[in-house]
């Protein structure tokens, strides 16, 4: 009989016996593993089906000049073929170094990199503040995490609205400021108010998952550790430089790599906040939705370009920080 | 973030002149003073940052008036609850209330089914694939909504699912599947190995072990992968705007957008809105926040 659980036994790959033919080596593979695969089969027929068969349907739109005008639709009862014909790599091309390059994809690209640069700082360096005062002896810590995780709780699209009231030209936070002698920015207008506007809300929005995270963290790491490090005669920084942050390392490669992904692929806050009424502030995401569903005609072939390349660039970093973070030693919690 | 919020050693004052005893000797972990200050000062500026807005949509939403946010003075005067009522009476309230349901409990229904099994297979067993199947589903998580956009749309056009709740539901599925996978990998691998092995030795299947003594062990697990598909499905604004075209459809997320149009913005009704869906779900978050990360940071925490 096989052994259900080969990770508890912990074989390692090398005391293997020689490599037997491939086909006995299928079929005992399969005897082996049959029960494993079973196990995986709905997930794997789940994702062929709604995840690939799609994402290879958009790879072949993307080579295609497909737009709302030329797609196969019904109007009324008349159903009208898809005209669309094949172009190759023609929308890549023009995305990355056509005439209008810069304004239409790299100057979002820009943007989307310094979006995502600084929200995932601010996020963590803000969580991180955060998490090391609530995991203080302190009187009340439960109440204000309570307090803290509040823009958590409440759903995204519920308090963007409450952030576009605030930030309103005559909302409260210009009253605010103007009734202090400070310049009141019209932060729904101007291209760069825009922008800190986009990532001050993120930024609030996406703090208390890192601050949650990084508190369990806090929380799991030995305080022996400490004592020890006491003992040694360590002050307040080396504890922290030397204890602290090494703990944190896996838990925080993990919420980094979340939160990029996340802030990345953000787009409620991008698309309540402004609308369509902001084409500088559009991060690639929202800028994507808006060539494929924002505008007439929909550009679906351009969309879905911009889809792919997307996808490319998480893909390749993604990667990129894995082995990066395989090289330290350190391993993904996910 | 100041970083002297580690605890502070008892520091060795150079104080205690003659009298031996009675100095209150701060225990580990105890904090000065100051630091107790600054750290309550800073939690407590914090907490007002993160309550502000949301008490101050609830604020807003006693106004009658649809331009009140711009002068919320005259508020304090006239404070009322007719948006509530109005809204619960005379919107899509409650269609919406059902759509936003009926997709997101289909979707955590599925998610949790579907990927049960394999959140245990990948947990416990190493097979030919194992390191490319995880890789997958680490992708498929990451897809940003402008990939699977296009391409659903045109398919859900042509299968007649686009403004149906199962269309929206088999889209959600592609990211609640993979990511309930990695979160119940995440619980079970919690969950001792040995329980398994004894299963083993007495003689239960691998499917036996699993359904009989892994399964009852991990309801914890799926509960929060179940949590955690409902919220993401929940708020979720793209696929919603633009799948779903007919108002009694909408979902929650879509309904709060349509009260602001380019003819009319009634922002009191939409406070109102707001808060009534912020209330129950919020209130939910709060129930299982304990157990929310735990998924994410126990696989971590053991380094």
């Amino acid at each position: 009989m096989t052994v259900a659980i080969d990770r508890a036994t912990g074989k390692s790959r090398g005391d293997r016996a020689p490599r037997p033919g491939p086909v006995t080596r299928l079929r005992r593979s399969f005897a082996k593993h049959w029960y494993a695969y079973a196990m995986i089969a709905p997930v794997v027929v789940v994702l062929g089906v709604i995840v690939l068969y799609p994402l290879a349907y958009g790879f072949y739109l993307t080579l295609t000049d497909a737009d709302s005008l030329n797609s196969a639709r019904t109007i009324g009862v008349n159903k009208i073929e898809a005209t669309y014909k094949f172009v190759g790599l023609d929308n890549y091309a023009e995305i990355l170094w056509g005439e209008t390059a810069y304004d239409r994809f790299w100057s979002h690209f820009i943007w989307t990199i310094v979006w995502t640069a600084a929200c995932v700082t601010l996020h963590y360096g803000i969580g991180l503040g955060l998490a090391l005062l609530l995991n203080q002896k302190l009187r009340g810590r439960t109440l204000y995490r309570l307090i803290l995780i509040l823009p958590w709780a409440v759903p995204t699209f519920v308090t963007v609205f409450g952030w576009r009231f605030m930030l309103a030209d005559t909302g409260i936070i210009n009253s605010g400021l103007g009734s202090l002698g400070l310049p009141t920015p019209p932060w729904l207008e101007d291209p760069f108010w825009q922008r800190f506007a986009a990532i001050m809300v993120n930024t609030w929005c996406g703090v208390p998952f890192m601050m949650v995270s990084l508190l369990g963290g806090l929380q799991s790491i030995d305080s022996t550790l400490y004592e020890a490090a006491e003992m040694d005669g360590a002050n307040a920084w080396q504890r922290f430089r030397n204890v602290t942050l090494p703990g944190l390392r896996s838990v925080s490669s993990t919420v980094v790599l979340l939160g990029i992904i996340w802030t990345f692929n953000q787009f409620a806050i991008i698309f309540l906040l402004f609308g369509t009424t902001a084409p500088d502030a559009q991060i690639l995401v929202t800028w994507a939705y808006y060539l494929g569903f924002g505008q007439q005609p929909r550009e679906f072939a351009e969309s879905a370009a911009y889809g792919m390349l997307l996808l490319a660039i998480l893909v390749v970093f993604t990667s990129f920080y894995r082995r990066w973070l395989n090289r330290n030693e350190q391993q993904l919690a996910i | 973030m100041s970083t002297t919020t580690v605890e502070k050693a008892a520091p060795a004052r150079p104080d205690g002149g003659g009298t031996t005893v009675k100095r209150p000797v701060r225990r580990r972990g105890e904090l000065s003073l100051p630091a107790r200050l600054t750290s309550h000062g800073v939690l407590t500026v914090a907490s007002l940052i993160a309550l502000f807005p949301v008490a101050w949509l609830v604020f807003l939403s006693l106004g009658p008036d649809k331009d009140d946010y711009l002068h919320p003075g005259r508020i304090w005067g006239k404070m009322t609850l007719d948006n509530y009522a109005f809204v619960l009476e005379h919107t899509a309230f409650f269609h919406w209330l059902k759509s936003s349901l009926i997709v997101s409990l289909g979707t955590t229904v599925i998610g949790v089914l579907v990927a049960a099994t394999t959140g245990y297979a990948v947990s416990r067993m190493r097979f030919p694939g194992y390191k490319k199947f995880m890789w997958v589903l680490l992708v498929t998580q990451m897809f940003p909504v402008a990939v699977l956009m296009v391409p659903m749309y045109q398919l859900l056009s042509e299968l007649q699912l686009i403004d149906t709740y199962l269309g929206l539901i088999l889209v959600y599925c592609t990211t609640a599947v993979p990511y309930c996978a990695w979160l119940m990998k995440g619980y079970f691998d919690t969950i001792p190995f040995e329980i398994d092995e004894a299963g083993r030795v007495d003689g239960l299947t691998p499917f036996g072990t699993f359904a009989r003594l892994i399964l009852p062990l991990a309801k914890p697990g799926l509960a929060v992968a179940a949590f955690y598909s409902f919220i993401t499905a929940f708020g979720e604004v793209a696929f919603a705007t633009t799948f779903m075209l007919d108002d009694e459809k909408y979902t929650l997320a879509v309904g709060l957008q349509s009260f602001i149009s380019e003819h009319d913005a009634q922002r009191n009704l939409m406070a109102a809105t707001a808060v009534l869906i912020a209330i129950p779900v919020s209130g939910f978050f709060y129930l299982v926040q304990k157990n929310l990360v735990t998924g994410l940071t126990a696989g971590g925490t053991k380094g």
